[in-house]
């Protein structure tokens, strides 16, 4: 039943599917701190591009992170499921911690990491596949499923993602033949296929036009009930939208963090301030 | 007198095969390490490398293949093959080296450096992010290699192999050197044979009367037959498969 690929790798080897497969937020508990960075530094060959970033992100909540070009709101994004290991040269000091776990240590699985922490993209990334392999990539991946059960796995993630209505008679036809904003929708449909418990958002909305951009604002508000985001976004209405938290980056520094609401309306640092009414960045 | 293409053509398709069942996988195989695995210094050398073998002159190839490895084959590769799977007519006879197999060898030799390099930047011409997100699902660097990095670039691979195809198919020098120039054909690969350039090349100066010229160029009408065959039926598999997976470029 099982396609080779998983026999590649020891350590990666499919479970069972789990049986409960909802997991609502508790809305009566306190926010729960789901990723902490500590005294976080990156660098890109000698350049430093993080400095001492402090963060907590809260448990179904949506963070957004903002801040001028270049100031390091990706690249604090990609620490957290350690993407940037891709490249050389890239190379970070300081503690991720996911459910008070370290993330960099070497006895983390990065492959099971990856699966508990989605990631979307800028520009929509379909693979060059069929919308239905496309969704039951990573499945087939993490998981020993049947035939039916991936169907039922696939609908699923496709119901969640609200393209469902829009694909469900072109499960065969390539990815790459969706709208834009449908491929965005199909690559978030992909993400939380295997189960995530976080997504994090590197700017989803910047290369698809409005309309598909409220369709993701809106998806992203049912999302936050099932999984903790972290939204990276240029756009500071979006970021007020919907986001419960805001970090404001600068320089590779987080300058202020806390209640989106605060944030945007009655910051404490000056830099902030002049940031969100628009006077540099 | 009496003329007949077939051992020709059966030489050609043969060797060709066999050049294209080493020279394909094994591209692939440098294709993808150089890109995905190498780091820098060592693609960069490896990659001058394999492009220098592409400027090799063909007559090199075939010399080389004669005196050099044409006597290895005899010695060790051969009856190697031969006690590995005794009784099997494809490795059957005396081990002489020159012969279809050593043909095909040195075919994979030549084009090689063909498929590698196109292969090569094809597989660079993968988005970085589409590649992020499939290690951003958790897939191992064999995972996205397979599912993701070749069906991306699938059109432009099987375009290379096809100009490799397209050079070994016709290639003469090289050939004609080590194929052992009989006109027959054996089911055993260590046999001498003929391909259709290596009879053109080797008999066009000896072609005596009209009747064997014309013979002979006959024999290129059907090369350019068999050319053209492969080349379309080329094309209508690239074309299936681009649609299976969406027209990626």
């Amino acid at each position: 039943m099982q396609t080779a690929t998983t026999i590649t790798q020891s350590h990666h080897q499919p479970r069972p599917f789990p049986l409960s497969t909802t997991k609502a937020a508790d809305l009566t508990q306190p926010a729960q701190v789901k990723i902490a960075t500590r005294g976080l530094n990156f660098y890109y060959d000698d350049q430093q591009a993080l400095f001492d970033n402090d963060l907590e992100i809260a448990t179904n909540k949506v963070t957004a992170i903002i801040g001028p070009s270049g100031c390091g709101k990706s690249t604090h994004l990609r620490t957290y499921n350690r993407i940037f290991e891709l490249y050389r040269g890239q190379r970070v000091s300081g503690e991720v911690l996911l459910d008070g776990q370290s993330v960099l240590d070497g006895n983390c699985d990065v492959l099971e990491l990856r699966r508990k922490i989605g990631m979307i993209f800028q520009k929509p990334t379909p693979f060059p596949m069929s919308v239905f392999d496309n969704i039951a990539y990573g499945l087939k991946q993490h998981y020993h499923i049947n035939r039916s059960e991936l169907r039922d796995r696939v609908e699923k993630a496709l119901q969640q993602a609200a393209l469902w209505d829009d694909v469900k008679d072109k499960l065969n036809q390539p990815g790459t033949a969706l709208s834009g904003g449908q491929q965005q929708r199909l690559c978030i449909a992909r993400a939380i296929a295997v189960e995530p418990e976080i997504l994090l958002m590197d700017e989803p909305t910047s290369a698809i036009d409005p309309v598909a951009t409220a369709r993701i604002e809106e998806l992203v508000d049912t999302l936050k009930e099932c999984y903790t985001i972290v939204i990276v976004t240029h756009n500071m209405q979006q970021a007020a939208r919907i986001s419960d938290f805001t970090a404001f980056f600068y320089k590779g520094e987080i300058i202020e963090f806390g209640a989106t609401d605060k944030i945007f309306t009655n910051p404490d640092n000056p830099k902030t301030q002049d940031y969100i009414t628009g006077r540099f960045g | 007198m009496e003329f007949g293409a077939l051992s020709s053509v059966y030489g050609t398709l043969v060797s060709t095969a066999i050049g294209m069942l080493i020279a394909v996988p094994l591209s692939l195989v440098i294709a993808l390490f150089l890109v995905e695995i190498a780091p820098p210094s060592v693609s960069r050398f490896v990659g001058g490398a394999i492009e220098l073998l592409a400027a090799i002159p063909s007559i090199i190839y075939g010399m080389w293949g004669l005196f050099v490895f044409a006597p290895f084959m005899a010695d060790h590769v051969q009856p190697w093959l031969a006690s590995i799977a005794p009784g099997m007519p494809l490795f059957q006879g005396p081990p002489m080296g020159i012969g279809m197999l050593s043909a095909g060898i040195i075919l994979a030799l030549m084009v090689l450096p063909f498929i590698t390099s196109v292969t090569r930047d094809v597989f660079q011409m993968v988005p970085a992010v589409v590649k992020e997100s499939a290690y951003g699902m958790g897939s191992t660097t064999w995972e996205v290699t397979r599912k993701v990095t070749i069906p991306y670039g699938i059109q432009g691979v099987v375009g290379a192999c096809f100009l490799g195809l397209g050079r070994a198919i016709g290639e003469t020098m090289a050939v004609t050197f080590v194929i052992g120039n009989r006109h027959e054909i054996s089911t055993s690969l260590f046999a001498a044979g003929n391909s259709i350039a290596s009879t053109l090349a080797n008999e066009f100066t000896e072609a005596s009367d009209d009747l064997y010229l014309a013979a002979l160029i006959e024999l290129g009408l059907v090369l350019f037959g068999v050319t053209l065959v492969l080349q379309l039926v080329a094309r209508w598999w690239l074309r299936r498969t681009a649609r299976k997976l969406g027209a990626v470029r």
